[in-house]
């Protein structure tokens, strides 16, 4: 053994040494914080307080396996109380007292558009779990839900095919803000392009909440009788659904008659109503609760221990925060740091198998490839699986049937680095 | 000899009769119900329809329990089998021998799948192998899915039946099927006497759309103007219906808001506090009806469940008017006089009640389903649908209002409580405890918010954030029918809910309410005091 091979061997041996020290002082020192910004009152109580648990969930379970860098991960959680304007002010919390890492959290599109200058100007990383409507890409927003084309437009091409009933007129109901308005002028324009007369949609947009609906079902069923198949396509949000279903069931519109797709109602809104009159009902995610998968069963078991109750429902959403949490300790270990610039470069092409059982992966759009899935509403409050996709499909932040946004893209890499650019920033 | 002939003749018949069903061999039919296990639904609608022409009467059962999703394969050997839900488990049959299989964990089976457009060709199929069924009312379901599709062969199967049926209703339904499916047809004295046919049936929209193209274009005059006569009839027809839907939909609106309103017209409207805690008082009601929902279903037989909503009733007005004596003694009554305080109270203590109810109950929905009598529809007219539920509430509301009426005019409680509010010092002088009558009349507004909330769970959302929904609507009602008239809540909450459902499909769901709402501030201009004003020193007071 030469002099050499000796000293390379103590070195080894010291860069160990100094390996296991620097653990043992990380392992001592502060967490890492998170931030969770979902409403946990107010209107909004009902859908993201389980995206709390979920991100809770999650924490635990890393912890549980030796925390992240070396060092234990705390959940910040606050409550924007589904006050738009409490969202910026407690985003501005977070970052700037909490110094948190990433916060995962908001549900509607105002509350996103709401905390999003905040998330800019101090160069935060937020983690957005919901569908929505598209046409945004931030430097500093990583979008886990479905943008349009991973939902409404394989919702609306299946109708169309012969297994979806050929549908030739279409309903397009909504609650009135700016994702049902933005998706439904992208799915007008779609359903032009695919050749149906403007005679053959209707548009309508009710309010937040509303609760009497004997008219426009009444409506719906009146332009139905033309002769022509016709499907609603709702992307009525909240607590609104529950008053609907239970008057199209009342009214005795059966889905072999007049199926309903809708983009916002999942396994959690289900449990709120008798679904036994509304079997056939459609929706479509990218991830059920009744998806057969090995991956799914580990986490629906993992969510039953966590929250006590194995009643509770798994859904979308929290599929699209267990993504993103996945896809956040991946890029903090493959950077190093928790440093927002580093992990925003490390997330890029990064990969978690999901429940949904697929590689999704994240792009440099800042949203990411999703299989998408079409269901319909069983007895028991589940939905069945109709149709998926075979592959992940990579999601259009800007969408192409509108023809504004159809000429911009969005690439945070060079040459691009730009969310809504004509041209590169860097060309040549 | 005779008697040996008819026997024989009879035996013929019998055999004649079961023919259709004969029974194929084992193999057979359980190779074709294999084929009902492939991907894809148009391969699936194919080995259904294949099923059924082996002409097995084991087919139908197979059919009826795949249309339902009960018909799923087994993973360990690949064979069909029939499952009915047991408890966690499923409990299968075998579809060929009809024998028990004992109960299977869902994992251990994969369920063939049915989506809706195979749900409506199964229907025609287990239609055809029905129309021959003994029970009028199967042939009648029967007949229906048939005619859905319009193929010739479909056409076919029912002018087979026609020949053997025998009941005058379901020939009628068959003669008009049919007489929907020759609309087509290239021979002139066909089509009119399908027109005709179809005139003598429900004037329904669906007859307009298939007639309307006839009624336009016919090349025979005489079957264009039968059919434009049609076409008028139902117009007409369809225009009676709309105008009395319409109403009906108001009224059942205005009931929801009547409901709402009743509380807080005795809470605002006849003690004058400005009680923003009303909607929650409406969702503790409506918790209080989940909560008797869930013994029900624990405690009681299946056969009582229906009965839960009656129990809740007495059940909310107790809870809702507990909680609202508690309130006024508690902290309302040291705020009389000062409205502004008092509003930021109630304010307060609602959202400390939406939270608390948030912790118990956690912030979901909760599912509190319309008992059978309940649930559906009746058609008063072809196309007049009106809803059991909104028909119930509509007399419930009513019901409601006479009961506090009747109890203001003559009980002692509501004489006392009248003369508290129109001269206090005088009532104090008489022995009246006005203290209590307080806490009383308070305890009586919230306890029939409780019950409004029973009522209300039927129709929408029961979650933390109910009563939100309905606040403002209910001060609205009060302040337009009349602070401290229970005639101006019931005149104001029909006429808007009437006024909001005329404006509605003109206007849309959106700018009709904001209509309404510029309609109120208006009115209000003009007559400060609502629509009935109440008159003497109390209203100058």
């Amino acid at each position: 053994m030469s002099m050499k091979a000796l000293g390379l061997r103590g070195l080894a041996l010291g860069g160990a040494f100094a390996a296991a020290l620097t653990a043992g002082i990380a392992q001592a020192a502060e967490p890492i914080k998170i931030g969770v910004l979902h409403s946990l009152s107010g209107t909004m109580a009902i859908s993201e307080t389980t995206l709390k648990d979920t991100i809770l969930m999650m924490v635990d379970d890393l912890n549980k396996k030796g925390g992240l860098l070396g060092r234990k991960v705390e959940a910040v959680v606050v409550d924007p109380a589904s006050n738009w304007p409490l969202f910026a002010e407690k985003a501005r919390e977070l970052l700037q007292k909490e110094k948190v890492a990433a916060v995962f959290g908001c549900w509607t599109s105002v509350s996103r558009k709401s905390v999003l200058p905040v998330f800019e100007e101090l160069n935060g990383m937020l983690f957005y779990p919901v569908q929505y409507e598209g046409e945004e890409s931030s430097r500093n927003v990583f979008y886990t839900g479905a943008a349009p084309n991973q939902q409404a437009i394989p919702a609306v091409e299946y109708l169309m095919s012969p297994d979806g009933g050929e549908v030739k007129r279409w309903v397009l109901a909504g609650t009135d803000y700016v994702y049902p308005r933005t998706t439904n002028k992208i799915l007008e324009a779609f359903l032009i392009s695919k050749g149906v007369p403007k005679d053959d949609i209707m548009v309508n947009y009710t309010p937040f909440g509303h609760s009497d609906w004997q008219t426009i079902v009444a409506d719906i069923k009146r332009f139905a009788s033309a002769g022509k198949k016709t499907a609603v396509v709702s992307t009525i949000n909240g607590d609104a659904n529950v008053p609907f279903y239970k008057e199209l069931a009342n009214q005795g519109i059966k889905a072999t008659d007049i199926p309903v797709v809708a983009f916002s109602v999942g396994e959690e809104e289900l449990a709120g109503i008798d679904t036994s009159n509304l079997v056939g009902h459609l929706a479509a995610w990218n991830y059920f609760m009744s998806v057969d998968t090995a991956e799914n069963d580990a986490f629906i078991k993992q969510w039953h221990a966590f929250i006590k109750d194995t009643k509770r429902v798994t859904n979308d959403p929290m599929e699209a925060h267990y993504i993103g949490f996945k896809m956040w300790t991946q890029a903090v270990q493959q950077a190093g740091t928790t440093d927002v610039d580093a992990v925003r470069q490390a997330m890029y092409g990064q990969k978690v198998r999901s429940p949904s059982g697929y590689d999704i992966v994240m792009n440099t759009n800042h949203h990411l490839s999703k299989p998408v899935m079409i269901g319909e509403i069983q007895a028991d409050g589940q939905f069945e699986i109709v149709s998926k996709t075979d592959a992940a499909i990579k999601a259009d932040a800007w969408s192409p049937f509108i023809p504004e946004s159809a000429k911009l893209t969005a690439d945070w890499t060079f040459p691009w680095v730009c969310g809504n650019c004509t041209e590169p920033k860097f060309a040549k | 000899m005779p008697r040996l002939a008819a026997l024989f003749f009879a035996l013929l018949l019998a055999v004649a009769a079961a023919a259709p069903a004969r029974a194929v061999d084992d193999a057979v039919f359980a190779a074709a119900l294999k084929g009902l296990a492939v991907e894809g639904f148009a391969e699936k609608t194919a080995a259904a329809d294949a099923l059924a022409a082996t002409g097995d009467p084991r087919a139908l059962p197979v059919l009826r329990a795949m249309a339902a999703g009960n018909l799923y394969v087994r993973k360990a050997d690949d064979a069909p089998v029939l499952g009915e839900r047991a408890g966690r488990d499923l409990a299968l049959t075998d579809p060929v021998s009809g024998a028990d299989l004992g109960t299977a964990a869902s994992r251990d089976l994969t369920k063939i799948t049915v989506n809706n457009v195979l749900r409506t060709a199964l229907a025609a199929i287990i239609g055809r192998l029905e129309i021959a069924d003994p029970d009028p009312a199967r042939r009648r379901a029967a007949v229906e899915s048939i005619a859905r599709d319009s193929t010739p062969e479909a056409a076919g199967v029912l002018r087979a039946a026609l020949e053997h049926e025998a009941d005058p209703g379901v020939r009628t339904l068959m003669e008009r099927a049919l007489a929907r499916m020759s609309l087509a047809s290239p021979d002139a004295a066909v089509r009119l006497a399908a027109v005709e046919s179809l005139a003598g049936g429900e004037l329904s929209p669906q007859v307009r759309a298939l007639v309307a193209p006839l009624a336009e274009s016919d090349a025979d005059a005489r079957v264009r103007d039968a059919a434009r006569d049609l076409v008028e009839r139902i117009e007409l027809r369809l225009m009676i219906v709309d105008i009395t839907l319409n109403l009906f939909q108001g009224l059942s609106l205005g009931s929801v808001l009547l409901l709402a309103a009743i509380g807080l017209a005795i809470t605002f409207g006849v003690m004058g506090v400005i009680n923003m805690a009303h909607g929650e008082m409406i969702m503790l009601g409506a918790y209080t009806a989940f909560v008797v929902q869930e013994a029900f279903r624990a405690f009681l037989p299946d056969g009582v469940f229906g009965l839960y909503l009656i129990v809740s009733i007495p059940a909310a007005f107790l809870v809702a008017g507990a909680v609202g004596v508690a309130l006024e003694r508690g902290i309302i009554r040291f705020l009389y006089g000062r409205p502004l305080e008092t509003l930021l109270a109630t304010w307060g203590i609602s959202l400390m009640l939406q939270q608390v109810v948030r912790s118990i109950f956690g912030a979901p929905n909760k599912e509190v389903a319309n008992p059978a009598w309940m649930t559906g529809a009746w058609e008063a007219l072809p196309g007049l649908v009106l809803t059991w539920n909104r028909v119930a509430i509509i007399v419930f509301a009513l019901a409601v209002l006479a009961a506090v009426a009747l109890a203001l005019r003559y009980t002692a409680f509501g004489l006392q409580m009248r003369a508290v509010t129109q001269n206090r010092s005088m009532a104090a002088g008489m022995g009246i405890r006005t203290g209590w009558v307080d806490a009383l009349t308070f305890g009586l507004g919230s306890g029939i918010a409780g019950v409004a909330g029973v009522a209300l769970s039927q129709v929408g959302n029961v979650s933390p954030n109910l009563g939100q929904a309905y606040i403002v609507d209910s001060f609205m009602v009060v302040v337009f029918g009349g602070v401290g008239s229970l005639w101006g809540v019931l005149a104001g909450a029909m006429s808007l809910g009437i006024v909001n459902k005329i404006l509605e499909p003109y206007a849309g769901a959106m700018l009709g309410k904001i209509l309404v709402l510029v309609f109120i501030i208006l009115f209000i201009q003009k007559r400060p005091r609502g629509l009935f004003a109440l008159k003497g020193r109390a209203a100058e007071a």
